[in-house]
């Protein structure tokens, strides 16, 4: 938490943000702050607007009331390619790794952002982190195990050195060990460089360990907020998340 | 053999046009899943564009050297089509963007038929001729057969020029960062923009890409046939159309190896049967390919996109 200065303006807010799929209200006034150097965790189950919220930062879809500020500047109306061009990055729900790319263009689609600046540090970095990446180099991306997909997906966000990196379920569906591996990488990023991360995530017990501060999201509005240890304890946290469905 | 020879010969040239023009329909369905109905047409405009650029040099500022004309005209049409194309994506397609899927194919016919009716009025709708160029032919065999198997500058001339183009294409789609962009909004679109890829230019620029190709292709057409018509734009649009299907739509080595089918088909159709049905066998391949291979030779099984 050393980095959320007190008086410092949190580096991505949200405020009221509505957003709509058709007539159908997907989120209802949903208020987020992520400080610098924070990993903030967003919980909840399945279609409570976790991925929505997510994706309306990016604009699509757009958020019909609310704004959304990244570093102080409103980027609410702005177009998705040049959100991302704000350094922030994006390990999207269902990875979206592109599959017939190699993994090392795939690594290269991450970095064009800023422009090659540090390419090759910057992959020799990822491949420290994922040292299975390395060995997948010329291999195409669809050909990877689902494991290696959403560390291709991380490796590939992390190329553009972002500000933000957002992380959608990135344990859904991977074995309990390579959840760990993953989450551990993350922890240690947050740790060595103060990477700021917001992580959405069904897997509530994990991510509430591994997260500064955490928000439960249910029927696209936040019900509780909390520090990652207070929501772990919270009764209600432990019924709906921890207990019942894990 | 003779004849074999003569037709293979004439099949690749005109292979080699049907080609460049399958790849501006290949890469258009790849990046944006629509076929792009008015790309014939944006062929034969190119073809008016050249003669109509080859007349001002010629007549009206006297250029004498006939190679400095010919990459002149072939530069500017390859320009003046890519503008075309480009205004045509913006005011026809575009906005039609997040709409019903047959909408912008529908927009695409509209634009074919504007584009033939335009040049009708514009240009008249008599056969435009090309003026006579010199054309050097050499003979391969010592004509035993009767007649001599014959290889033209102009053929020679088609074809180099249809390698190089595409081993540029090919260098630029593989290894540039302009390529891996139009290969990532060809696989998914949104993640693409996720990357900080602007979608809305890389597709317009894959049309204007796709317009140089197939102006090409247009001053090659010129340039082999000595004639252009406003209507030209159709049969061999639908042709190269057919060839983008045979190959794999959607593949761009499938577009080429399409293309050098179609034409090689077409040849040797007119010579060993008739050619009069010239179109048709086109035309029952496209049949054939639809029915029982509809994802082409190179292409991806459907199912397989995401």
């Amino acid at each position: 938490m050393s980095a959320a200065a007190a008086g410092a303006a949190p580096l991505l807010q949200l405020r009221g943000i509505e957003t709509f799929y058709g007539k159908i209200q997907a989120l209802k006034g949903v208020d987020i702050d992520v400080n610098a150097g924070e990993i903030v965790t967003l919980i909840g189950a399945n279609g409570a607007g976790k991925s929505t919220t997510m994706m309306t930062i990016f604009g699509a879809p757009r958020a019909k009331r609310g704004k959304v500020l990244f570093d102080g500047k409103d980027i609410t109306a702005l177009p998705t390619h040049l959100i991302a061009r704000l350094s922030i990055a994006q390990s999207p729900e269902g990875r979206r790794i592109f599959p017939r790319m190699t993994v090392f263009e795939n690594l290269q689609m991450g970095a064009s952002i800023n422009k090659f600046a540090h390419f090759e540090e910057d992959l020799e970095r990822v491949f420290a982190l994922f040292p299975r990446l390395k060995e997948r180099a010329p291999q195409r991306g669809g050909t990877l195990s689902g494991g290696e997909q959403q560390m291709l997906a991380i490796a590939r966000a992390l190329m553009s050195r972002p500000r933000l990196l957002r992380l959608d379920e990135p344990s859904l569906g991977l074995a309990p060990l390579v959840v760990k591996q993953i989450f551990e990488v993350i922890a240690d990023l947050n740790k060595r460089e103060g990477l700021t991360v917001f992580l959405v995530e069904q897997n509530a017990f994990h991510a509430l360990k591994l997260a500064h501060r955490g928000y439960v999201m249910v029927n696209g509005q936040v019900t509780m907020s909390g520090t990652g240890a207070e929501l772990l304890a919270r009764p209600e946290v432990r019924a709906a998340y921890l207990e019942g469905g894990h | 053999m003779d004849n074999f020879l003569q037709q293979l010969i004439n099949g690749v040239t005109l292979g080699s046009i049907y080609g460049l023009i399958a790849i501006g329909y290949t890469m258009v369905y790849g990046i944006i899943g629509m076929v792009n109905f008015a790309h014939g047409d944006v062929f034969m405009l190119s073809a008016f564009i050249a003669l109509i650029l080859f007349m001002i040099l010629t007549q009206l500022l006297h250029v004498g050297s006939l190679p400095l004309a010919f990459v002149v005209v072939l530069i500017g049409a390859m320009a003046l089509t890519a503008l075309w194309n480009w205004s045509i994506e913006r005011l026809a397609y575009r906005p039609l963007r997040g709409s019903f899927r047959l909408a912008p194919l529908i927009s695409a016919i509209g634009m074919s038929i504007f584009l033939s009716n335009f040049v009708q009025v514009v240009q008249g709708p008599r056969n435009k001729p090309a003026p006579q160029l010199p054309n050097h032919v050499f003979k391969i065999t010592d004509g035993s057969a009767g007649y001599s198997v014959t290889l033209s500058v102009r053929q020679i001339l088609i074809v180099a020029l249809t390698v190089v183009l595409l081993a540029a294409f090919w260098y630029l789609v593989k290894h540039t960062s302009l390529g891996r962009a139009q290969r990532a909004c060809e696989q998914d679109r949104k993640m693409a923009a996720l990357l900080g890829i602007d979608v809305d230019a890389t597709i317009s620029i894959t049309f204007i890409i796709g317009a140089a190709l197939a102006a090409v292709a247009g001053v090659m057409f010129v340039i082999y046939y000595g004639v252009v018509n406003f209507a030209d734009g159709f049969v061999p649009g639908v042709k190269a159309f057919t060839a983008a299907v045979l190959g794999g739509i959607g593949s761009l080595p499938g577009a080429v190896l399409g293309g050098l089918l179609i034409g090689l088909i077409e040849v040797f159709w007119s010579s060993y049967f008739t050619t009069d049905y010239k179109d048709v066998a086109a035309f029952m391949i496209l049949a054939i390919t639809l029915i029982f291979m509809p994802s082409g030779i190179l292409g991806r099984p459907e199912v397989e996109k995401v």
